[in-house]
Order: C-alpha cells, then sequence, then structure tokens
C-alpha cells in the first residue's frame, strides 16, 4: 500500500516520529475499525480516527440527530437535527479526509447480526450509550477474539479500558451482570458533563491508533477512572475471572444470547410490577381535570424541579423518599412521576413494599406528560 | 480503623451529595455496613438479599480490587481508602 503525495503531506506530523513513520501510517491506513455507537463518545472517537487516516471506519447507529446532543455530540451541527445520525457522520468524516472509507450501518447492532458486521473488523469501539449493547461488544469480540476500546461516561465520571480476550480482562469480569433497569441512573435521567465524552472519547480514539500500530501500552487490565470535577485520573489493575461465563477457563456462554433479557429490559420482575402499576399522562389529565384528590409526588433532582414540574406536585428526591415518608398523605392516590419514567418506577416499588398500595406510575415521566398533555412544560 | 470510602457520582445523590464518609471499621464489610447504617438508601445499590456485593459493585481498597484481596472480610488499617465502583452507562435510558 502506497501513499500520495497528497496523503504524505496530510500525515507528515505522523510521519516524522519513529514511533509511527511510514510503516505506521501504512498499519493505519489498512485497519478497519468498527464504531459502536456516533453520541458523545463516538464523536470524537470517529473524527479523530478519520483525521489519523484510518483506512475503513464502520459507523453503527440506527439514531437521529436531536437537539439535546448538540451539548456534547461534536460531529453534528444545528443544521443536523432531524437526519440520521451515520449519514451525517459519514459525510462530515469524508470531507475531513477523502482518502479513506466510510461504512454506515444504519441498524441496531443485535445477537443475530453482530457477529456478522464485527467480523469484518479488527477492532470494535464501544461508545454506546445502554447495557444490553455493552454486553453484547463484550461477548461478540471475545468469540471473535477482537479488541474491544470501552469508554462510559455518567455526569463527571469516567471510565475508558481495553478489553482482550487472550490478553487481559473482559468487560464480565469486572461486571458480572448489570444493574437492574432504572436501579443506577443513566446520562438521560443523571446528566453529563457536555466535555467529558471527549476527554474520554479521545482516550479510546488513542488507544485504538496505540493498538493498530503495535506502539506503547494498551490500557489492557487497566481501569482508568477520570473524576471531571476534581479533575484526577486514577488507574486501577482488573483481572480476568477464571470464572467468567464469557472468556473464563469453563465459558458457559459459547453464543451470543438474549441480552434485553440479560439486563431484565423485558422481563425482569420489577419492570413487570411497572407496567402494572401505571398511569398514561391523558389518565393523569383526566385525573387532575375531574378534580380528584390525588397527590402527585416528583422525585426528581431539585435542579430538575427549577426547569419544570407538572402544576400541584411536591418535590420529594428519590433518595430521601424514605427518610421523608411521613409526608406522603398515605390516604390519597398517590402518583409518581420523574423524568422518564424509571426513577419513578423505582419509587413505586418502593412505596409499595412499604404499604402504599394505592400508588401508580405516571409512564413516560414529565417527559411524556410535556409531549401529550401540556406543550407549556419544556423537554430536557 | 478510621477509613474513607469515595462515592462515585451515580451514588452521591443518596448520600447528600457527599464526595467522602469517613467511617471506623476493621474490615471492608464493616466498612460498607457502617455506611448504610448512615444512609440506609445505599443498602440495595450495594448488598443483595444474601448481603452478599451486588454483581454490578466493585469494591477497591488503595485501589486494589477486594476480589483479589479477601472480598467483605479483608481487614482494614487506619486511613485506608475505599472505593466503590458502579457499572455505568451513559446517554439514553435503557
Ligand atoms: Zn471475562
Amino acid at each position: 500500500m502506497s501513499f500520495s503525495t497528497e496523503e504524505i503531506r496530510r500525515y507528515g506530523r505522523h510521519l516524522i516520529m519513529p514511533e509511527v513513520g511510514l510503516e505506521g501510517q501504512r498499519r493505519l491506513k489498512e485497519a478497519k475499525v468498527l464504531v459502536v455507537g456516533v453520541g458523545g463518545l463516538g464523536s470524537p472517537v470517529s473524527l479523530y480516527l478519520a483525521s489519523a487516516g484510518v483506512g475503513e471506519i464502520g459507523l453503527l447507529d440506527f439514531d437521529e440527530v436531536d437537539e439535546t446532543n448538540l451539548q456534547r455530540q461534536v460531529i453534528f451541527t444545528t443544521p443536523d437535527v432531524g437526519r440520521k445520525k451515520v449519514e451525517v457522520a459519514r459525510e462530515r468524516l469524508l470531507r475531513l479526509n477523502p482518502h479513506i472509507t466510510v461504512k454506515t450501518h444504519d441498524t441496531q447492532i443485535t445477537s443475530e447480526n453482530a457477529l456478522n458486521i464485527i467480523r469484518n473488523y479488527d477492532i470494535v469501539v464501544d461508545a454506546t450509550d445502554n447495557f444490553p449493547t455493552r454486553y453484547l461488544l463484550n461477548d461478540a469480540t471475545v468469540l471473535l477474539k477482537k479488541p474491544l476500546v470501552y469508554g462510559s461516561i455518567f455526569r463527571f465520571d469516567g471510565q475508558a479500558s481495553v478489553f482482550y480476550a487472550g490478553k487481559g480482562p473482559c468487560y464480565r469480569c469486572l461486571y458480572p451482570e448489570p444493574p437492574p433497569p432504572g436501579l443506577v441512573p443513566s446520562c438521560a435521567e443523571g446528566g453529563v458533563l457536555g466535555v467529558l465524552p471527549g476527554i474520554v472519547g479521545s482516550l479510546q480514539a488513542s488507544e485504538v491508533l496505540k493498538l493498530i500500530i503495535g506502539i506503547g501500552e494498551p490500557l489492557i487490565g487497566r481501569l482508568l477512572l477520570v473524576d471531571a470535577l476534581s479533575m484526577s485520573f486514577k488507574e486501577l489493575r482488573i483481572s480476568r475471572d477464571r470464572n467468567c461465563p464469557v472468556c473464563g477457563d469453563k465459558p458457559t456462554i459459547k453464543e451470543l444470547i438474549d441480552y434485553e433479557q440479560f439486563c431484565g429490559v423485558r422481563t425482569s420482575g420489577e419492570a413487570l410490577d411497572a407496567t402494572r402499576n401505571t398511569v398514561t399522562p391523558l389518565e393523569l389529565k383526566k385525573l387532575i381535570d375531574s378534580g380528584e384528590d390525588i397527590q402527585l409526588i416528583d422525585v426528581r433532582e431539585p435542579v430538575e424541579w427549577e426547569i419544570c414540574r407538572i402544576p400541584g406536585a411536591k418535590l420529594l428526591p428519590l433518595g430521601q423518599l424514605t427518610s421523608r415518608l411521613h409526608e406522603i398523605d398515605q390516604t390519597k392516590k398517590v402518583i409518581v412521576y420523574c423524568h422518564s419514567g424509571q426513577r419513578s418506577a423505582l419509587a413505586v416499588k418502593l412505596l409499595r413494599d412499604l404499604g402504599l398500595t394505592n400508588t401508580y406510575n405516571l409512564a413516560g415521566g414529565i417527559d411524556a406528560y410535556a409531549e401529550q398533555v401540556d406543550s407549556s412544560i419544556p423537554r430536557y | 480503623m478510621k477509613v474513607v470510602i469515595q462515592i462515585p457520582s451515580a451514588l452521591r445523590a443518596l448520600t447528600g451529595n457527599l464526595y467522602k464518609v469517613e467511617v471506623e471499621a476493621e474490615s471492608v464489610g464493616e466498612a460498607l455496613t457502617a455506611l448504610i447504617d448512615r444512609y440506609p438508601s445505599l443498602s440495595r445499590y450495594i448488598f443483595d438479599e444474601q448481603q452478599r456485593l451486588r454483581s454490578f459493585v466493585n469494591i477497591f481498597v488503595n485501589d486494589t480490587d477486594i476480589k483479589t484481596l479477601n472480598g467483605l472480610d479483608t481487614r482494614l488499617k487506619d486511613s485506608d481508602r475505599l472505593l466503590i465502583l458502579p457499572a455505568i452507562s451513559g446517554g439514553r435510558a435503557l
């Protein structure tokens, strides 16, 4: 594989470093990297891989750009809202570097298609935002013996590592099982500092480049923690678990499983309870309009309460629910809401366990209520 | 022994936004129990019904995973640092 004079000039700052040189740049050009998730992490990862000259970049995402993405997903601009993420990103990467190939996978990665998609790439970047996909990517890369460059973010905290079966631990060695849905908040519920995915995604991109060129010490067997609030980095040693179900000595997972079920998204008892004891936004509006004496409890955080609230609600953040139980009037029908309905589902379970059996969850939270009932409530 | 437990941002809402909590304890299990005594709502995030550490949480003592030490029975020294590290996942809700 040779380089044109334009490419030599473009990659000059790489070529003059002995650790990279023409040979390293040739490896970059021959490499194929799949970025799963074109969002906060996927933006800086794909931009840096493209500018560095990674020959083939695969982009996988089924979503469209929306306004709430622009606070951190730097590959998109305001006019892109409403367009397919992979299409916008592909155009942007090819404008940045016309010497590369960009393949788009406008789909959700599933147990059915994962192995066939991943098989064509050398390295997979985990830039996803949910546990089912994270475990799916882990198991698929272990089965195919490909490195998985991992990044994860929440509020001010970030994690990065390289999982590489045969050379170090996998994600399941670190976390054998995911938290039940709603127990640990997601960014949609908990927020994320806009620049944090920029930091963690850049770490992932540099690990990808090192793995391709074969230089330095990759983050295999090490978990890097980033705390943007104190701006401190911490490195933890992590080791392979010999009893790991997928990369251990006697693996029990030898093919891909149903990850939605594994992560309890569809069939957990908590999720079933949650669907049984719900009211829809329209049902809540009818209850309010009919003048029925209900108690509306908002379990979000005070900062979210400042942004918007449903008239007549009382703020009782989830973390204070048990200690402030006496503030709930147990004689009335209690309806609990949060932003999207997950924290409130947990609150309803908690309250019902404590004997408040006349308690219901507002399905879809204040976000669904704003969408379907009251457009004067701002959505965030 | 006086030890310091570092609370991750995912769980800080349950400790009144406290970033570090100091407790008296002889072992990791005791330290976590002392923390939960003070903040009972943390319990379901750390222990399951059988009082085992939940599988989506790791505990590190001075940056070493307690899985490679003595688990919850790991003995503590004065001013040891405990870190609670739950699995995190960004973006959209599950
Ligand atoms: Zn493993």
